[in-house]
């Protein structure tokens, strides 16, 4: 029958001729292939004193901004906890005090923000749901650690260093 | 034979054991290292400087395993076993020549530790002895994958043995002795068995690898079918020594066949490098270079593991008896013919 494709392959299955049946041209044909591999560059990335570039849309590590004069742009509205489908964020909200105003940019900032790393799946909701443009998943991948309470990363891990005046 | 001969007797045995260890140690680095090379990946480049320490760490972990002996296993069997196919696989080097005679301090001394006249009678004795340890182990262990390994490896061995012998047969007929020192000489000055016997060589390496049980006739330890095959139940050094005696049987039979085939010390302008070097230099410069084209057997051993896909198994007896043998015998009848003419 005629395929509708045009693409079908007949395949013939002949008798081996002699030469293919002494092995012997085939073995050489195979040892000059592996040999051209001896001499190509391994692929290898030897980890961790090379690492891999990240891609550019990459969503590794949470982190916490601040604005152009360092102070936290989080308000602790809670739109990333809500927003996040693996309930990986948890935060406990505080009013900003007198003399604070250089820390915090809002008038309530997050006093403890915490976000469960192992929950997390790095989907990036948070940073589209927060209206202050405080969070961005613009860091590394999450290092390995040896227990659970661990990976709970609190505000010391997540906030961005202070900026230097 | 004095005192003096015995020393030197005594150490050259020490440094030949020596030598065979280091080499073997080494293989399993070069093993991995070529391995890793073959398939575009660095491989073991952890312990000292590109994984130098690499055949030290592993030794030393092979050393600190547990050594477990199966309830239903026979324990002296169990460890007769790899006993026997290390000791066979370190004895097989007594009667290769390593090297001319060195004249050194007013000694003269042969590089080879026994000149028997029936040295490759004597090799061949070893290798079919080799059997036994693989044999007793899997027997040994009591169990089903082991036996079926240790059975595969016997008939495959006894099978290739026989056209390994008769693909010898024709070289004898050549060079008309069995003294592998002999042999070495015969070949002096381009006369290298191998551009007379081609054929013969290449069933000789096929049943070479057959005999050591390499890729593509490694059966025995066959993983997708057999477990580990006939060292499935080993563990701790007793493994070790299987793997090891691999190794250096893999290293005597690359010495057997640069010896027999490829000139074993000589090379091109030998008597002019001779000459010019003095009778203590000029024959470690052959031994140089004996162990330059045995590095490049093994290294060919390694690079076909890493290129052929395994027989399946009657596929290897096929080839055994209905290939090999054939072909060996035909190669009997032309050399007789080509002498007899020539």
């Amino acid at each position: 029958m005629e395929s509708l494709t045009n693409r079908k392959k007949v395949l013939e299955s002949k008798p081996l001729n002699f030469l293919e049946r002494a092995y012997l041209p085939a073995i050489a044909q195979g040892l000059a292939i592996t040999m051209k591999h001896f001499f190509k560059k391994p692929v290898t990335i030897s980890y961790p004193e090379e690492k891999r570039e990240y891609s550019e849309n990459f969503r590794g590590l949470h982190s916490l901004k601040r604005d152009e004069n360092g102070k936290e742009r989080c308000t602790a509205c809670g739109l990333c906890a809500l927003s996040c489908p693996a309930e990986a964020i948890t935060m406990i909200a505080a009013e900003r005090q007198k003399g604070e105003e250089h820390l915090y940019r809002e008038e309530k900032y997050a006093a403890v923000y915490e976000i469960n790393m192992l929950r997390c799946i790095f989907c990036g909701l948070c940073e589209e749901a927060c209206p202050k443009e405080a969070i961005y998943l613009d860091g590394p991948h999450v290092e390995s650690d040896y227990l659970r309470k661990d990976f709970i990363y609190g505000k010391d891990k997540l906030v961005e260093a202070p900026l230097n005046q | 034979m004095g005192l003096a001969d015995i020393v030197i007797k005594l150490v050259l045995i020490v440094i030949i054991f020596l030598i065979s260890l280091v080499i073997a140690m080494y293989s399993t680095y070069a093993e991995r290292k070529i391995a890793a090379f073959f398939q575009d990946r660095i491989g073991p480049n952890r312990a000292g400087p590109w994984g130098i320490l690499q055949p030290l760490a592993d030794g030393g972990k092979m050393f600190l395993k547990e050594e477990i002996i199966p309830t239903n296993a026979s324990p002296f069997l169990f460890i007769a076993g790899p006993s026997l196919a290390i000791l066979t696989a370190c004895i097989g080097s007594a009667v290769i020549p390593w090297g001319q005679t060195v004249t050194m301090g007013g000694h003269t001394f042969d590089l080879q530790v026994t000149d028997i006249n029936v040295g490759i009678l004597y090799i061949f004795g070893v290798v079919s002895l080799g059997v036994y340890g693989v044999m007793i182990g899997g027997w040994a262990s009591n169990n089903k994958y082991s036996l079926l390994g240790a059975i595969r490896a016997a008939s495959q061995n006894i099978s290739y043995e026989i056209s390994m012998g008769l693909s010898i047969i024709a070289l004898l007929m050549v060079t008309g002795t069995l003294s592998l020192k002999e042999i070495a000489e015969h070949q002096h000055g381009w006369h290298w068995n191998v551009l007379y016997q081609p054929v013969g060589f290449i069933l000789f390496i096929v049943c070479a690898f057959a005999e050591t049980n390499r890729t593509p006739f490694d059966l025995p330890e066959c993983e997708t079918e057999l477990v580990g095959g006939y060292h499935t139940e080993y563990s701790s050094m007793k493994l070790g020594f299987y793997l090891f005696a691999e190794y250096i049987n893999m290293f005597i039979s690359s010495a057997v066949m640069a010896t027999l085939y490829w000139g074993g010390y000589n090379y091109p302008g030998m008597d002019w490098v001779l000459a010019h070097t003095g009778p203590t230099i000029g024959p470690l410069i052959g031994t140089a270079v004996l162990f330059a084209k045995i590095f490049l057997f093994i290294f060919f051993f390694m690079w076909v593991r890493w290129t052929i896909p395994r027989f399946r198994y009657d596929q290897l007896m096929d080839l055994g008896w209905k290939v090999l043998i054939p072909l060996a015998i035909a190669n009997i009848i032309v050399t007789g013919l080509w002498i007899t003419f020539f």
